[in-house]
């Protein structure tokens, strides 16, 4: 079961702040980061592959997105 | 679709292009060392609606209608128009006050800190430490929980206000043209003398504008945001775009004979070390906690967002203020009450951090 991150309405830099406060809690397993904006999709995926894990999958949902991470 | 704009070398070309058109902005007379200035240009706004009258920088300068615009468009053709607003509009407000009030202390934003130093102005260096010391300040906040809450979606008509404002600015523009010697033209001021009057065409002002938000737009650039990830996660991706404008700035200032090094005598700027650096502080401080830089804001709000839009009219409410209340400095020195100012910003802004503290 994924851990749920949701950033949705929330601007910079909370959703890449609770991204990587997620991925130190866990040292592996799988996120799923909701986010509802392109930039903060960017930023997260971003920070999430540079932190070492790694998109799964990425889908779109109405007017969200939500991507996957897994290590 | 992948946004290319948004790879290292995105927003590394994007850098280099601004490094490229400010100081040309300057060659084609805007004032020195001033090619782009969010805060200044938008101080020049104010003061061209008569919000203040401080007879030389008054000016609607077209270069902060088509950073809105541009971003505006490049959103609707990219999908990122998405109209929004609700996250702390009044703690914006006053934050986009600060941070104009902070930033006419050191004369000028953290796009003109940079291009200050590219022209060879050392007094730069405190103001772009102070910057760094405010946005620390504002990580701190960050890590202790600090968010204006969540925004909301709006309808299309609430998202169109920021892009439909410049436009209407511009409008005006056209109606009340600058009319050569002449401080009014109907109901707009246009400043005869002074950096007001220093400009490029407004044609030329206006394209490059809209280059500039647009590109920055798809890149996400943002000065603020450089410093805030660099300290905050040690992220450099927005911080080599911030490097790219200033090594390309420098270049272009050494090739069009526009880089002059040294403190004392530099354009539009004062020597005062230590309110150099507090203003930049403040300004710093309220750029972290509203998520932005001034350009980030103008181009967030051509994608809808209403916040920011906020934050780009307290600007232009606090540069009122500043000017209207003595508070902005000038070559000669800080203005008369810009110590108060700056200290009343600092705790406005330490109000808002420490009331908005909470988990998400």
């Amino acid at each position: 079961m994924a851990e749920i991150v949701d950033t949705r309405g929330l601007s910079c830099p909370q959703p890449v702040l609770m991204t990587l406060t997620k991925i130190k809690e866990m040292s592996s397993g799988e996120i799923e980061v909701i986010v509802d904006n392109q930039v903060s999709r960017e930023n997260v995926n971003r920070a999430a592959t540079n932190a070492g894990w790694e998109l799964t999958e990425e889908r779109e949902e109405s007017e969200d997105f939500r991507l996957v991470f897994k290590r | 679709m992948k946004n290319v704009f948004a790879s290292r070398w995105g927003i590394i070309v994007v850098g280099a292009v601004i490094g490229v058109l400010a100081p040309l902005l300057q060659k084609l007379g805007n004032p020195g060392n001033m090619g782009i200035c969010v805060a200044c240009f938008e101080r020049d706004v104010a003061g061209g609606l008569g919000l203040h009258r401080a007879e030389v920088v008054q000016y609607l300068r077209p270069e902060i209608m088509g950073f809105v615009l541009g971003a505006f468009v490049s959103a609707l053709l990219a999908g990122d128009f998405k109209p929004r607003s609700g996250s702390g509009p009044i703690a914006r407000f006053v934050l986009g006050m600060c941070a104009m009030i902070g930033a006419l202390v050191f004369l000028g934003c953290p796009w003109r800190a940079i291009l200050r130093l590219a022209g060879g102005d050392g007094n730069a260096l405190f103001g772009l430490l102070g910057l760094a010391a405010g946005v620390g300040i504002g990580t701190l906040f960050f890590r202790g929980g600090y968010n204006l809450g969540r925004t909301h979606t709006q309808s299309w008509g609430v998202g169109l206000f920021m892009p439909i404002l410049p436009a209407g600015l511009l409008l005006l523009m056209c109606i009340f043209p600058q009319i050569p010697g002449e401080p009014q033209s109907g109901v707009l001021f246009y400043s005869v003398k002074g950096p007001g009057s220093q400009h490029a065409a407004l044609a030329v002002s206006l394209i490059v504008g809209l280059a500039v938000g647009a590109l920055a737009q798809r890149s996400r650039f943002c000065t603020m945001g450089a410093l805030r990830d660099l300290i905050l996660f040690n992220h450099w991706h927005l911080f080599s775009g911030f490097l790219a404008l200033l090594v390309v700035a420098w270049i272009t200032n050494l090739i069009l004979g526009q880089f002059n090094p040294g403190f004392v005598g530099q354009p539009v700027a004062h020597t005062q070390s230590f309110w150099n650096f507090s203003g930049m502080l403040v300004a710093g401080l309220a750029f972290a906690l509203a998520g932005g830089c001034p350009g980030r804001q103008l181009f967030m709000s051509g994608e809808g967002d209403g916040d920011a839009g906020i934050f780009v009219v307290g600007m232009i409410t606090g540069a009122a203020f500043a000017h209207n209340f003595s508070l902005a400095s000038s070559p000669a020195g800080i203005g008369p009450h810009g110590m108060a100012a700056v200290i009343v910003c600092f705790i406005a802004c330490l109000y808002i951090g420490f009331t908005n503290l909470r988990k998400a």
